[in-house]
């Protein structure tokens, strides 16, 4: 497999303490890769030596085969960045602030003007495209900021919070603009987050930081499947009647770790799936299930879950 | 190098269409202005004791009751000028979060302080040669005298020593906004070194001076001119005495010494004005002094700025 960008052992070490520690990080192209964690986790500072912007204490970086600590303008030309808490010139309208941009990357003017038209059309920024950046809400400098990293035709896309402090509406455009950008251009996406629901609707394959550490990658089924073989199954068991003997006799089932009731139903942690032991107990005990059903691990749990160890 | 000029343009942009630079631009050209025809005025009425040529040159030297001269009014305010345009050029951009948006475009990171420094250059440059050309103009009106070519090659190395003197507080003011974090820090940091260099360093000149070579009832004048010696030099730490040094050996063609000259050094000396190349000579020190300033300013900031890391909270 090959994958765009690829961490081995990436560390970095601030003052004494550590930011990001042995971190391998893997893309494949086209996907839409969620960088959990939460605040403070290394997810910024990582994102920072993938893009050459801060010289990595041990390990190393390559995006599109690219060193990040020795080419860094290469990697900088295939992959675009929008920071946590974006800013711009205020003074600037907003067509002026993306001419800058693709000026830096070296543009003529003649590929840059159609393509600002095209950008502003799809952030939802064209009636604003003469206006000074410095009254703009959050939401529509972050719209602009999506524009910024999408104008300079990127491979690889790198967000960072993309949808913090913003309005339900508007982390719902931008969720869809990732989601249509990475369709329609074929952009991977790095998409780095602390808020999960919002990641999950859209990502193909989350990667979980923590202190620094990376402590699952894959897709969300996969992590959860890892939980599953670690240790747990949560099962929500619905039976007929209670009868005496059934918690009694649940409870002597080998496995069991748990049990929480609530009328009729039972919340039944256990090491392994048990489900026809459960069964079988609850018909001796004179009940009988109407409804036994794994329940599915969220990725809150998962990142709960996680956290919790980390 | 096309980076480089990217960010050039756009900061010289940002620096013209600033209300800061339109306000010290709109108070340098009326000062300038009024300052120049009162000298004029001076001149064209006969109170000045230089009876032949360069009179031209006088308009920019000459001060006329509590209106200081010209050279005067650079060697004060000019620092002032370079710390306002240079004291936020980096800490803004981390403020209000332009920085990473820009360092992860493709370019080094060299060429944004470049870009920086030169464009805060060229808006200096831009500024004092219209103020020049505003103070030949009236002196063409008033004085009616063309320059000659020496005068305006003396202008043109006034011209250059001021913009390198005020690029010294322009990449002071830079080296400040990289050190600092909050613009408010790197704007008083500038303004405390350029008043340690205005007022200060004459104490501390003094200061030293007397301690080393005290000067008393009953020095011997190799005493006094040892004190007065010792106190240039260390006042020749300020990039403010340099200019002024170079400023009055310059626009004026007699000065031949700084400080006293002894009856024994005055012996045979014919009064005449220096040619250009001489006066150069003169101050060649001087002016090397101050663009080594200049550079050593500009290379520490960009020093800091290459090793510094991009979010340091």
């Amino acid at each position: 497999m090959e994958w765009i960008v690829e961490t081995n052992e990436l560390s970095k070490t601030y003052n004494g303490t550590r930011a990001v520690d042995q971190l391998n990080l893997r893309i494949k192209e086209g996907e839409i890769f969620g960088f959990l964690g939460p605040n403070g986790a290394g997810k910024t500072t990582a994102i920072l030596m993938i893009l050459g912007l801060t010289e990595p204490t041990s390990g190393k970086v390559k995006v599109y085969g690219h060193d990040a600590l020795r080419e860094p303008l290469k990697v900088k030309s295939v992959a675009g960045y929008l920071p946590e808490n974006v800013g711009f010139y205020e003074d600037l309208t907003t067509k002026e602030n993306l001419r800058y941009i693709t000026r830096l990357n070296g543009m003529p003017d003649k590929e840059a003007l159609p393509k600002i038209e095209e950008i502003l059309l799809e952030v939802g920024l064209s009636e604003v495209a003469d206006l000074e950046v410095g009254k703009f809400s959050k939401g529509m400098k972050q719209r602009l900021g999506m524009g910024a990293v999408f104008v300079k035709n990127p491979k690889l896309a790198i967000l960072d919070e993309p949808t913090a402090g913003i309005d339900p509406e508007g982390v719902d455009q931008i969720l869809k603009l990732i989601v249509r950008m990475s369709r329609e251009q074929n952009i991977t996406m790095l998409v780095s987050s602390h808020l999960l629901y919002q990641v999950q609707r859209i990502c193909e394959r989350v990667g979980i930081i923590t202190k620094g550490k990376m402590i699952a990658q894959g897709s969300i089924d996969e992590i959860g499947k890892e939980i599953i073989k670690k240790g747990e199954t949560l099962l929500e068991v619905q039976v007929s009647k209670v009868t005496p003997t059934l918690l009694n006799s649940l409870k002597e089932i080998e496995g069991v770790k748990d049990i929480e009731k609530k009328d009729n139903h039972f919340l039944i942690k256990c090491a392994r799936d048990l489900r026809e032991k459960i069964s079988r107990a609850i018909i001796e005990s004179g009940s009988l299930p109407l409804q036994i059903k794994t329940q599915d691990y969220t990725l809150e749990e998962i990142y709960i879950r996680y956290f919790r160890e980390g | 190098m096309s980076r480089v000029k990217v960010v050039f343009w756009k900061e010289l942009a940002d620096y013209f269409g600033s209300r800061r630079f339109l306000i010290l631009f709109i108070i340098i050209c009326i000062t300038g202005a009024s300052i120049t025809y009162i000298a004029s005025q001076t001149i064209s009425q006969g109170q000045t004791s230089l009876s032949v040529g360069f009179i031209f040159l006088r308009l920019f030297t000459s001060s006329a009751g509590a209106l200081p001269s010209f050279t005067f009014f650079i060697s004060f305010f000019g620092p002032l000028i370079g710390v306002i345009l240079g004291f936020d050029a980096i800490n803004s951009e981390h403020s209000r979060g332009t920085m990473s948006l820009v360092l992860s475009q493709p370019l080094f990171r060299d060429s944004l302080i470049n870009g920086k420094f030169l464009a805060g250059l060229g808006t200096v440059a831009i500024m004092l040669i219209s103020i020049i050309i505003v103070i030949s103009g009236l002196g063409l009106y008033t004085l009616g005298i063309i320059p000659n070519l020496a005068e305006i090659s003396r202008i043109g190395i006034f011209f250059i020593a001021s913009v390198v003197y005020i690029g010294f507080w322009l990449s002071l003011g830079i080296l400040f906004s990289i050190l600092f974090r909050r613009t408010a820090s790197s704007a008083l940091a500038s303004i405390t070194v350029w008043i340690f260099f205005t007022f200060f360093i004459y104490m501390v000149a003094s200061v030293i001076a007397d301690q080393l070579v005290p000067v008393t009832h009953t020095a011997t004048a190799e005493m006094i001119t040892n004190n007065e010696y010792l106190k240039k030099l260390i006042m020749r730490i300020s990039p403010a005495t340099l200019f002024e040094e170079i400023a009055v050996a310059v626009l004026n063609p007699s000065v031949r010494v700084f400080g006293f000259l002894l009856p024994a050094q005055a012996k045979g000396l014919i009064p005449s004005p220096l040619p250009l190349s001489q006066s150069i000579m003169v101050v060649w020190p001087q002016l090397v002094g101050l663009i080594a300033l200049m550079l050593i300013c500009f290379a520490i900031s960009y020093v800091i700025f290459m090793r510094q890391e991009i979010r340091a909270t």
